[in-house]
């Protein structure tokens, strides 16, 4: 099933990662989104550090699944995916695959660029490795559940997905950390996974987070199950009605 | 004989609309069935529920004796499917796409090549097999598709409407895969609305009419079960009125087919006489006689619009 899996994986990373909404979303509007809040403030670069690693994370890891499916409904591919001796869950987990390794080769360039240029020392090796291997996956999962709709318009989906992710940077200590946020934010930043990942962050580089490094962890484990348990039902039952389309 | 397709009282309900009704058959090795039926009688998502694709609201599908609803993919593993409108990757080339097709179905990496080249090959995508199928023809994103159906050599094949909108060639060279696989002991489960094509490839026909199965037999059973329509095509050297001969002996009616007139009746032997009689009466010649049997498209249309089988000579 591995090598099942792999194949819908290579052939998700040779059609999508080119496709113009995931470059959209997945690169240029978080580039641009955190070039916004940095020019021209005077916020120190440790500080830029966690929101910067932890927007270019969740946009990436999230930028795939919702146009994978959409497209596979549009150009008439996923009757014969869906024929293929695999269940559905492998067919899901490769569209996670394939969207994981998207949000870990791109997100390696604000890592790199906090550590070579902005001077940020990492003093949790493992909790910055976690961090990133688990947010990559938790949002590139949280991507298939945003994608489960049934829908062979990809733009319908982006639209749905960006309505969801982006009040979540606002209330997950991207641009603000946690502790400076008013109190209704919060308890708002609680519900945000992307909150225990700029958190466990800011504590692998020496910063005061909120929340401890293995909550962090628990809380994203906990986010990425409940997010492919649903996700799972959700595309199971809309399957059928996808192929209607 | 134990069946390879096996579906009992198999139904699908969309909301309201009961799309399969309580529909039965069986489908044997080494043979094409023919699954006939105007669109949106049920077709498609009989075939879905027997690749697996879609779960039936009731009944049971079997293939190869596994129950495609509750574990389809052993199945799946000896399946080959060609959907009612489906693409190859077209972003992909022709090898990258049997590629892909020969790795959903686990096939070791040499025997997936050596598959790849032989049927690229057979189906005469060789030479165009590194170009990206989005600069294929329709006929040859086709042809790709019915190869990466058979990429694995399976037990069972499915096609929905595999010819619909093709070129001559792409269509024979469709036929004649499709009907050496039966030889080989292939079940071939051929769903389509072109009633020649059904006549020409199967050995059995069912025909599906809003959800409900009117009809299952060789196509020439069929005909004959359904042979109210025997009739008498003749052509003259000069311009007949179609009622002159309506007024001949056992004629049922007369139709004008372009140059031509089509003579309905239960005795051709008879009307074919007359026929020579009125011609040479009239001083005129026959440039063209036959009779014609009842044709399975009669038998297709008389069951689309609810008639009930009619007896030979009615």
């Amino acid at each position: 099933m591995m090598r099942k899996c792999w194949a819908i994986t290579k052939k998700n990373m040779k059609i999508y990662y080119l496709k113009g909404p995931v470059l959209i979303f997945g690169i240029l509007f978080p580039t641009f989104l955190f070039l916004a809040f940095a020019i021209g403030r005077n916020v120190p670069p440790e500080n830029l550090a966690p929101g910067l690693i932890g927007m270019a994370l969740f946009f990436t890891a999230s930028a795939t699944t919702p146009a994978i499916l959409p497209f596979e409904t549009r150009t008439r591919t996923l009757e014969r995916l869906l024929a293929a001796p695999l269940p559905l869950s492998v067919l899901v987990a490769a569209d996670v695959l394939s969207a994981f390794m998207f949000g870990l080769f791109l997100s390696a360039v604000p890592l790199l660029l906090s550590f070579a240029f902005l001077g940020v020392a990492v003093v949790h090796p493992g909790a910055i490795t976690g961090a990133v291997l688990l947010s990559a996956l938790c949002f590139a999962v949280m991507g298939t559940l945003l994608s489960s709709p049934p829908t062979d318009n990809p733009s319908s989906i982006m639209t749905l997905s960006n309505l969801v992710r982006l009040p979540l940077i606002f209330v997950s200590g991207v641009f603000v950390p946690v502790s400076q946020m008013p109190q209704w934010g919060q308890w708002l930043s609680r519900f945000s996974p992307l909150t225990y990942t700029t958190e466990l962050i800011r504590s692998a580089i020496g910063q005061e987070a909120q929340v401890g490094q293995w909550w962090c962890v628990l809380v994203l484990i906990g986010f990425t199950l409940a997010f492919w348990c649903v996700s799972l039902r959700l595309h199971s039952r809309n399957m059928s009605r996808r192929l209607c389309l | 004989m134990q069946a390879t397709i096996g579906v009992e009282d198999l139904t699908m309900r969309y909301g309201n609309h009961l799309a399969v009704d309580h529909i039965s058959f069986d489908v044997f090795a080494g043979e094409i069935f023919g699954f006939l039926g105007p669109n949106g009688a049920g077709k498609t998502s009989t075939q879905r529920m027997l690749t697996g694709v879609l779960p039936p609201t009731d009944g049971t599908a079997r293939v190869l004796d596994h129950d495609m609803a509750r574990a389809p993919v052993p199945a799946k593993e000896h399946i080959g499917v060609v959907p009612e409108v489906a693409n190859p990757y077209m972003e992909m080339s022709g090898w990258q796409n049997m590629l892909l097709a020969g790795e959903l179905y686990g096939l070791p990496s040499r025997r997936l090549r050596e598959r790849t080249e032989l049927l690229l090959t057979e189906f005469q995508l060789w030479d165009r097999m590194h170009d990206p199928a989005k600069r294929y023809s329709k006929g040859m994103r086709q042809r790709l598709i019915l190869a990466m159906a058979l990429i694995h050599e399976p037990d069972v094949l499915f096609l929905d409407e595999p010819t619909a909108g093709l070129d001559v060639e792409s269509r024979r060279l469709i036929h004649d895969k499709v009907t050496e696989l039966p030889k080989r002991g292939v079940a071939v489960f051929y769903t389509t609305h072109n009633i020649e094509e059904a006549n020409v490839l199967c050995n059995r026909v069912a025909i599906i009419c809003r959800g409900r199965l009117v009809a299952l037999d060789t196509p020439e059973a069929l005909k004959a079960t359904f042979g109210g329509s025997q009739s008498v095509v003749v052509a003259f050297n000069r311009h007949v009125e179609a009622q002159d001969l309506a007024r001949l002996d056992r004629v049922t009616h007369v139709a004008q087919e372009g140059d031509k007139l089509r003579i309905y009746t239960p005795s051709p032997g008879a009307v074919v006489m007359q026929v020579v009689d009125f011609a040479r009466r009239a001083n005129m010649e026959i440039t063209s006689l036959n009779t014609l049997g009842p044709s399975l498209e009669e038998v297709f249309v008389s069951l689309s619009s609810g008639q009930r089988p009619a007896q030979n000579g009615e």
